[in-house]
């Protein structure tokens, strides 16, 4: 019998986690997948939106401006890369220039500060990369860029260090009411090791949200899978653009933005298709054309030759498009955190601490006087003098052992990726927290290394390291071994 | 009387080779530009050999390596290519090997010797 | 900090650095290092244990680690100085004619290096999927062809049963080859292009003998599979290298390997603020081999991509005499050699040439010039001209992408121009 179980470990599971965990109780983190952020938060803009596009009154628009004032100081207490670069909304045409108004007016409502209609020449100054035919642009100093795994990897180390419980591998087949020991009504999760009882339960299951939801309720939600292609260009592009830079509005969202990354790539994206497959990450080339066509209306020598990457998320869409947070109706104690889609990175630790507080109101929970707010982020030799790396190396001599060329990664960093509390189980897993692979040769060369170093690490024999967890090993066998 | 196609490989002009053939006995090249082309083709219908490169296992290494290269010492006809390869599997030589030593003495019974071809200590 | 100061440090320890750093000590040279990020010498030819190399070199076929071995013999031969699995971090230029190198490894730490000359050997990578943008999902199972080739020959791992291979260059060929071999099937290779950039001998002994389908002008379209790869779908392009609608067809299998291009490895060149070649990726040298920054040289991969290993070695043998030569230069007080190149300028399908410039007043007995062209073309006359005038032809019956080509001009055929002010290649077609 725990106290609660939250479903996903996506950004806003472990936001909520972490949150949580400054009260007195015990917590689940049940995660279908083998790590932490490997849905929609994994692969979506990385950018901290300003606040300026949610309608007025949404719950979007409410948790999107807590969210983006929690970023700052969150970023440094948990120790995550995050950088206030600000964005810029451009009109194409004088046409898009009522439109830029509007976004304004309805950003000033938000309570969005600082926001700033730009002419042509100042936008220049602005962002001098910006091609011949955006005439103007909205200006919004608050927004920012973040690494989405770091703030998600660093929710859920934090919430770890705190005593709540990780369970990955662990899909939710169903959710029926139930009573504990005492007859008191409780949550029975079925999972395929077993029935767990809880007092409470959260719902961050991204695009699963709903049927989660509906295990519960006979009020139906639906989620639609809206999926998003994106391109990743080399570090080399780093300063092509400064701030996040998007167009005006359309009927699918925000546009095709073209930003910085924290870590010095540049990100162009996304499209917008509705699909029904909520694994349906694959990209299509007509995606690409689109990106490539829209992007290119906004700069004039966008640098393409410099793609290194390309992937798609989903955003779990809800048809009246807004969060859907808080305890369901006709199914107490039962939270949602469901239809978290753009801006829902933004909004995530805004709603983590909201539902946080309502669900340990609702239980009674006592605050943890042991909480640590701080977290100690990854050794990062990169962003150390020439004086503390030699000690570093002098100290532990792993970490001039590079790996990862491209981005220059030590096997100290990577075997501390695997160390931790949560530690790295598969190549991407350790991608994503160190970045070895992440760079332009896309792991070419380092990956039959960091293979051997995770089979070391864990324990386990080569054939049985994956990609990503599941069946996704990386070898089939050994050379000649069925001749 | 059978036609023989090949692609010849003497340079990037890669010239469609007929062979007409008797049997055995080669009546006529065609297809082919210069006089390189006919012996290739000649060579290519009567005796087709390769040089057979793989690896190894090894055990033993105090550099850590798990394969040793290894390579026929001489030409063996194409045809046993696979089964040349086959052999080698569950092979295991100890550490150190040099270039040059025998691996296995008349692989798959071709009469040549399997050889390392790089050094592991 | 460990810091030191050495005439020349090469950077990269494979082919082409062992040939610079052997020829630079035979130019007399004895304060040398080579930094080799891997685990021993010998670069790629490690793990290319097929044979083939070293016809032109040593007059006898031998494998890559036979052929890296003759090198890394002649390396220990003169105890040239050499640190493995060190990785360079920075190059940059210092005061005077320094050069600073920042690398790292285990047992050394941090190391803030100093050297009058530098040559750049770092080779090449592997254009990836990614640069490619092949639509579809991203599981395990796809791999470049020569992380496949280190997994199977250095690991003695089988990446993969049923086998796709995207592109026909020389490595795809190898490895179609290589997992047949090793007990894979391979199904089918497919190219964009409507010609092989790979040698014809490759073709013929590594697919036809295996019986694996070439499919020309054919693409990816499709990965399917979620963890795994589960099938691809290839499909013949058109004129314009686009997919045409129902030419779809699909493999099931548990592997592509993609051998779609090879990128010369220039981020430290780039860090430098060497002038590059937006053709080659490589940086734009002269005659001695010398980039826009004095006394720092390049060969090998990490110039252009080569096709054999032997054209390697002999570039960057020059590479090692020049940098010498530099530093020789240097110790007598004279300075660096002032440059007086021209642009050495191409028509009639000349993609680009090394070098880039040329002074003529510096060649010592001959100038090899390598270029390749941007199409199959068959009957040509390959002409240098200097000042406008002809002075070299050549006849070529066949040129391909795939296969470097050369010129050579003697000192003797240059004699009679003292002043050069233009140098051109153009190809024409052979009328005769």
């Amino acid at each position: 019998m725990v106290d609660v179980v939250i479903i996903g470990a996506g950004v806003t599971g472990c936001a909520v986690a972490r949150f949580l965990s400054a009260y007195k109780g015990s917590f689940v983190v049940m995660e279908r997948n083998e790590d932490v952020c490997t849905g929609t938060s994994k692969a979506n803009s990385a950018i901290i939106h300003a606040g300026f596009d949610a309608a007025h009154g949404s719950l979007m628009a409410k948790y999107n401006i807590l969210g983006n004032r929690m970023y700052p100081a969150l970023s440094k207490e948990l120790d995550f890369a995050y950088k206030n670069n600000g964005s810029l909304v451009l009109a194409l045409s004088d046409e898009d220039i009522p439109k830029l108004e509007a976004l304004m007016e309805n950003g000033i409502k938000n309570g969005v500060q600082g926001l700033e209609i730009v002419d042509k020449k100042r936008l220049k100054e602005l962002e001098p990369s910006v091609g011949h035919v955006p005439v103007a642009a909205l200006y919004a100093p608050t927004a920012g860029i973040v690494c989405p795994f770091g703030a998600t990897i660093a929710f859920a180390e934090n919430a770890c260090a705190n005593g709540v419980e990780f369970c990955f591998d662990t899909e939710v087949k169903g959710i029926t009411p139930g009573t504990d020991d005492e007859g008191k009504p409780c949550w029975v999760i079925q999972t395929a090791e077993g029935a767990v009882r809880t007092r409470a339960v959260v719902n961050a299951a991204g695009v699963y949200s709903d049927i989660l939801h509906n295990m519960v309720s006979s009020q139906k939600i639906q989620i639609i899978p809206r999926k998003g292609d994106y391109l990743l260009l080399d570090r080399r592009t780093g300063g092509y653009v400064k701030h996040t830079v998007f167009q005006v509005p359309g009927k699918y969202g925000k546009g095709v933005l073209v930003s910085p990354t924290v870590h010095g790539n540049t990100i162009i994206g996304p499209t917008a298709e509705d699909i029904d497959d909520k694994e349906g990450v694959d990209t299509t080339s007509e995606g690409f054309d689109d990106l490539m066509e829209k992007a290119g209306l906004a700069f004039d020598d966008l640098p393409l030759r410099d793609v290194i990457t390309s992937f798609a998320g989903l955003r779990a869409h809800e048809a009246r498009h807004d969060f859907i947070l808080g305890e369901v109706a006709d199914a107490p104690l039962f939270f949602d955190c469901a239809g978290i889609e753009s801006p829902g990175l933004t909004a995530a630790p805004a709603i983590g601490e909201e539902i946080a507080r309502e669900v340990a109101e609702k239980l009674g929970l006592p605050a943890n006087e042991g909480f640590v707010a701080t977290r100690k982020g990854f050794t990062d030799p990169k962003s150390m003098s020439q004086e503390e790396l030699s000690a570093l190396i002098a100290r532990s001599p792993e970490y001039g052992r590079i790996v990862c060329r491209c981005e220059q990664v030590s096997e100290g960093e990577i075997r501390e990726a695997i160390r931790r509390p949560i530690g790295a189980r598969s190549l991407d897993g350790v991608k994503r927290r160190v970045r070895a692979g992440m760079g332009r040769c896309q792991a070419g060369f380092c990956s039959p290394r960091i293979m051997d170093i995770l089979a070391e690490e864990w324990g386990v024999d080569v054939a049985d390291i994956t990609k990503s967890g599941g069946h996704s090993e990386v070898i089939v066998g050994f050379v000649k071994d069925r001749m | 009387m059978k036609t023989v196609n090949l692609t010849c490989i003497g340079c990037p002009l890669g010239c469609q080779l007929e062979v007409m053939m008797e049997g055995e006995k080669i009546l006529m090249v065609t297809g082919n530009t210069c006089q390189r082309g006919e012996a290739y083709a000649r060579k290519e219908v009567t005796d087709p050999t390769r040089i057979m490169t793989s690896s190894v296992r090894v055990y033993g290494s105090v550099a850590g390596e798990r394969m040793v290269p290894v390579k026929t010492a001489s030409d063996i006809p194409k045809g046993k290519t696979m089964e040349v390869a086959a052999s080698l599997r569950g092979v295991s030589v100890p550490c150190p090997v040099n270039i040059g030593d025998v691996v296995i003495r008349n692989v798959a019974g071709t009469g040549v010797d399997m050889i390392a071809t790089k050094n592991v200590l | 900090m460990e810091q030191k100061a050495y005439h020349l440090i090469i950077i990269g320890g494979g082919p082409a650095g062992l040939s610079a750093a052997v020829a630079a000590y035979d130019a007399g040279e004895r304060s040398i290092l080579i930094l080799e990020r891997d685990t021993r010498l010998g670069g790629i030819l490690n793990q290319c244990i097929h044979n083939g190399f070293g016809l032109h070199t040593f007059q006898e076929e031998l494998t890559g680690p036979e052929y890296a071995q003759r090198f890394i013999d002649q390396v220990k031969d003169r105890n040239i100085d050499y640190k493995l699995d060190t990785m360079v971090l920075s190059i940059s230029k210092g005061e005077g004619n320094a050069k600073q190198v920042v690398a790292v490894n285990e047992a050394d730490g941090l190391m803030q290096l100093t050297a009058d000359a530098l040559v750049l050997a770092m080779g090449c990578r592997e254009r990836s999927r990614g640069a490619l943008n092949i639509p579809g999902f991203r599981p395990a199972g796809i791999f470049s062809a020569g992380t496949a080739q280190r997994l199977v020959n250095i690991e003695g791992y089988l990446p993969g049963r049923r086998v796709v291979i995207l592109g026909s260059g020389d490595i795809g060929l190898i490895m179609a080859r290589r997992m047949t071999l090793e007990g894979a099937k391979v199904l089918v290779c497919a190219e964009l292009m409507p010609y092989s950039g790979g040698l014809k001998r490759n073709i013929v002994q590594c697919l036809d003998d295996f019986d694996i389908p070439l499919k020309l002008s054919h693409t990816v379209v499709r990965i399917e599979g979620k963890e795994r790869v589960e099938a691809v779908v290839i499909a013949e392009v058109g004129p314009d290298r686009k997919p045409i609608k129902g030419t779809e067809e699909r493999y099931e299998c548990d592997t592509l390997l993609l051998s779609v291009g090879l990128l010369p490895e220039n981020e430290l060149t780039i860090g430098l603020e060497a002038d590059m070649s937006r053709v080659t990726n490589g940086p734009l040298v002269n005659e001695s081999l010398e980039t826009s920054i004095p006394g720092v040289f390049a060969a090998g991969n990490v110039l252009h991509v080569h096709d054999l290993v032997d054209y390697v070695s002999e570039e960057a043998h020059l590479a090692g005499e020049s940098a010498a030569a530099y530093i020789a230069s240097l110790e007598a007080g004279n300075g660096p050699v002032p440059h007086a190149g021209v642009l050495i300028t191409f028509s009639g399908g000349v993609r680009y040439t090394v070098p880039a410039t040329a002074d003529v007043s510096r060649i010592e007995k001959w100038l090899k010039i390598r270029y390749r062209v941007g199409d199959v073309m068959t009957n040509r006359v390959v002409s240098l001209y200097l000042n406008g005038n002809r002075v070299l032809t050549k006849k070529r019956r066949v040129m391909a992408p795939g296969e470097m080509e050369e010129l050579v001009l003697l000192k003797k055929q240059v004699e009679e121009y003292p002043v050069v002010e233009s140098m051109e290649i153009r190809i024409e077609e052979d009328k005769a």
